[in-house]
């Protein structure tokens, strides 16, 4: 089918700056949150409504043509990068959210509804949307529900497939598939969790039914300092151990200490090795028996020195350095390259050493921040793409950071997705029945493998090499968005 | 250990050779659950010897054990390290084995407020339809790479494949736990838990039955006491007893001998007017139903579906009426696929979910 023909057929439904297809009109979504990877589509549609997303989906499967979907686009591994001959399918435009029921606890939304607007939606009845990506401020839920994304905050209140109840979703031949319910549970298999983090390979999501919670009372931040790796680990570990579960559990290595503090001055000290952060959420009884049991633990685990956050202001600064890690990356070298690697914590220090050899190894510096809580680890490799080769060897250190992860029993992305960026690694971290059985699923759903082909599984024949994040002299796609 | 696993892989070969097919049987604890399997040309599968624990450490919060093991094992390890199972999975008999606990998918009185069985499960190892020893999600909190076949598996009721291992996230038990009963009127009720259930408050279970309403709060000692000031009732004297004997079918309500509905809607429905006691536990999501007679069963799901709601027939004689609610056209297309593609010459557990495959 000939690009003009598609145009035409689009234009019978579609309104004239619903379709975009002159180069520069395309160019905004040639890449996303990985913007090494760029491809201009063959047509952008924007469509309005579910009825046009049907009628531009019967048209595509007609036509054999491929469609990505795209929310934001500030996914992290290439899970929105264009095809060349394909059709790139906006979901921007549905952004209403269509039901807040604060007696359920429930919020009905659209796909393109920023992470946040349902949060803030939610607020006057004393609710949020728990998981916070850090680019909840642009990020869609639709693109949420796509990635299985999570947050700093996961490991007491999970990842998206703990927080959604419902999807509507459409199948590439334009069906109406309504997978989970209102309800707690609906028969069958268990659907909503294999279309939750499948990267818009399986079908187009077109409604989300997602769960609210209460907003705790209170929330309070320990930030304790370590002149150890090692025990800064442990102290994690002693935290679990005593029946905590932190609202958040963050760590920095001293080098991200060092650029943070450098360019912040969140008051970190510059003399530890390790900095956690420790925060407690519930009510202002629970908070205050808890954040006193944390305060011991990292002082019988050898902080050198901890704080406690006095009030929302401060809790927030101690954040802000967290926060800052990857901007902070940026200043301190002309690029970095992000990994998302996941591993059971008590391997940290290991992995740490194995991350400090291969950095010798390699010539390359790295910081390493850690979602210490639930053992996602994000080191930053930082080089300089000017220099010839160096961006193949930070590939090179990326990929064996991952390979590293697989060994000790971990995985190579915990929360970014695979997208096209990891899609080598898969073939390590899987067999191939594996593999194929993951194309079996695709198939069930796609059987002409027509939505984001080319992402996320890799085809048997073909584990091709690709890169990562790059990210140049410290400028990504979306410099306002934070990342952590 | 090795051995057990070839000897299931050559089970299912001649199964596929001799084209019967095969019962996936733990301990049995939970047979009743679903359909009756098509008993033409069939051979049990033991799964019970493949036991034990693989892998603990309570500081990583997972735990990794064969299909085999008991839930009571698991359970007493977990609880030396003053931990737990937070979906609370039903005990039918003390022989519940997990294989069965992540195949039936089923959850006890916590479920509405910590999760599902689903949600704990991390990773998996299974054999599927032509034998191949697969392994997916992980031992960790947070994997993205690939589809989530794991969680899939869980409530499949081994139509899928066999379930060899499977890794949990596992929860600290709460410092402290206590229940209040309060009584009123079912709709009262279905109000008040929803109030308390929009405030930051320990709810951990809820439970409607012959007008009272118990709630349970778990946590930290101070914060319980302040919860139980705000909601007020009496104390319920004996409380770990009542949750567990819902929890595993032992109160009255369930040893009736009745014919049992189990009913899934949206939590804020007002009472359902049916014939026959009903009882009501997960904040509103899940009301048991003990009726009588089979003549209304066709009418009742009817009903229950115009709610929008789900109902599955849990215990009785299931021979006019499918276990669960039937799927739309469209979702069970995807399902005969699917199990296709798991399963390609149908051999696991036939016509245990739906008599269609």
């Amino acid at each position: 089918m000939s690009k003009q023909n598609l145009i035409n057929q689009f234009r019978t439904f579609l309104s004239e700056d619903s379709i975009l297809f002159e180069s520069e009109d395309l160019r905004p979504y040639e890449c996303d949150g990985l913007s090494a990877y760029r491809q201009l589509p063959m047509i952008v549609v924007l469509p309005g409504t579910e009825e046009e997303i049907i009628r531009i989906l019967q048209i595509c499967h007609t036509t054999q043509t491929p469609v990505v979907a795209r929310g934001a686009g500030t996914g992290l591994s290439g899970g929105a990068l264009p095809i060349g001959n394909g059709i790139l399918l906006s979901l921007a435009k549905l952004k209403r959210i269509l039901e807040v029921d604060p007696i359920a606890r429930t919020a009905r939304v659209q796909p393109g509804v920023r992470n946040l607007a349902i949060s803030q939606a939610a607020e006057p009845f004393g609710l949020y949307y728990a998981p916070d990506p850090s680019s909840q401020i642009a990020c869609t839920i639709g693109g949420n529900v796509a990635e299985n994304s999570g947050g700093v905050h996961c490991l007491k209140y999970g990842l998206t497939v703990h927080n959604i109840l419902k999807l509507r979703v459409l199948t590439i031949e334009g069906d109406i598939l309504e997978i989970g319910s209102e309800a707690l549970d609906s028969p069958g298999y268990n659907l909503l969790t294999l279309m939750t983090g499948s990267e818009g390979m399986l079908g187009i999501v077109t409604e989300v039914l997602v769960k609210l919670v209460p907003k705790p009372e209170k929330a309070q931040l320990v930030m304790a300092a370590f002149d150890d790796v090692q025990k800064a680990g442990d102290a994690v570990a002693q935290v679990i151990s005593a029946g905590i579960i932190p609202a958040g559990m963050e760590m920095m290595d001293k080098i991200t200490i060092h650029a943070v503090e450098d360019f912040l001055h969140a008051g970190y000290d510059l003399d530890a090795e390790a900095i956690l952060l420790c925060e407690a959420d519930g009510t202002h009884e629970e908070v205050e028996a808890e954040i006193k049991k944390i305060n011991t633990i990292m002082q019988e685990s050898g902080a050198i020195k901890t704080s406690t956050s006095r009030d929302e202001s401060e809790r927030l600064r101690f954040w802000a350095g967290r926060k800052a890690a990857f901007p902070a990356a940026g200043r301190v070298s002309p690029d970095y390259y992000c990994m998302d690697g996941t591993i059971p914590r008590k391997y940290l220090a290991q992995v740490l050493q194995g991350i400090e050899s291969l950095s010798t190894e390699f010539g390359l510096r790295c910081m390493n921040v850690f979602h210490a809580g639930d053992g996602n680890l994000h080191p930053l490799i930082l080089y300089d793409a000017n220099q010839p080769g160096e961006l193949e060897k930070t590939e090179a250190f990326g990929a064996r950071i991952l390979e590293m992860c697989i060994e000790v029993g971990g995985t190579i992305t915990g929360e970014h997705g695979v997208g096209i960026e990891k899609i080598d690694q898969m073939c390590i971290q899987f067999k191939t029945k594996e593999r194929e059985l993951f194309l079996l699923i695709k198939t069930t759903f796609d059987p002409t493998g027509l939505l984001n082909p080319g992402k996320a599984i890799p085809t048997l024949h073909r584990c091709a090499e690709f890169g990562g994040m790059h990210i140049h002299q410290g400028k990504d796609k979306f410099p306002s968005i934070p990342r952590f | 250990m090795q051995n057990l696993i070839d000897h299931f892989i050559e089970c299912i070969h001649s199964a596929a050779n001799t084209r019967k097919t095969l019962i996936i049987q733990g301990s049995g604890s939970k047979y009743f659950y679903g359909n009756p399997t098509h008993q033409t040309e069939t051979n049990m599968l033991d799964v019970t010897p493949y036991s034990g624990i693989v892998d603990y450490d309570p500081s990583e919060l997972v735990i990794t054990a064969k299909a085999g093991t008991r839930l009571t094992e698991l359970e007493l390890l977990l609880l030396q390290s003053n931990q737990m199972l937070a979906f609370e999975p039903p005990r039918f008999t003390e022989n519940a084995t997990l294989g069965g606990t992540v195949a039936a998918g089923l959850s006890g009185p916590r479920r509405a407020y910590q999760g599902s069985a689903s949600d704990f499960v991390l990773g998996i190892r299974m054999l599927d339809g032509q034998g191949n020893d697969l392994r997916f999600g992980g031992r960790v909190m947070k994997n993205v790479a690939g589809y989530d076949v794991s969680r899939l598996m869980v409530g499949s009721l081994g139509t899928l494949g066999i379930i060899l291992e499977i890794s949990l996230k596992v929860l600290p038990r709460p410092e402290t736990e206590l229940s209040i009963c309060l009584e009123m009127n079912q709709l009262q009720a279905i109000e008040k838990i929803h109030q308390w259930a929009s405030k930051p408050l320990p709810i951990s279970a809820s439970c409607y039955h012959e007008n009272n309403l118990f709630i349970r709060l778990s946590g930290s000692p101070a914060g319980v006491h302040a919860a139980c000031r705000k909601i007020g009732g009496e104390m319920l004297e004996s409380s770990d007893s009542f949750w567990q004997s819902l929890r595993n079918h032992t109160h009255p309500f369930f040893t009736s001998g009745k014919r049992l509905w189990r009913l899934s809607v949206k939590s804020t429905l007002p009472p359902i007017a049916l014939k026959g006691e009903q009882l009501i536990e997960w904040g509103g999501a899940l009301r048991w139903l003990a009726t009588d007679g089979q003549e209304n069963d066709q009418i009742l799901r009817q009903q229950v579906g115009d709610l929008n709601g789900y109902a599955t027939l849990f215990y009785g004689d299931k021979s006019n009426i499918q276990a669960f609610h039937p799927l739309s056209p469209s979702m069970l297309k995807i399902h005969q696929k699917l199990k296709q593609q798991f399963d390609p010459l149908n051999i696991f557990n036939q016509g245990r979910m739906y008599s269609e495959f």
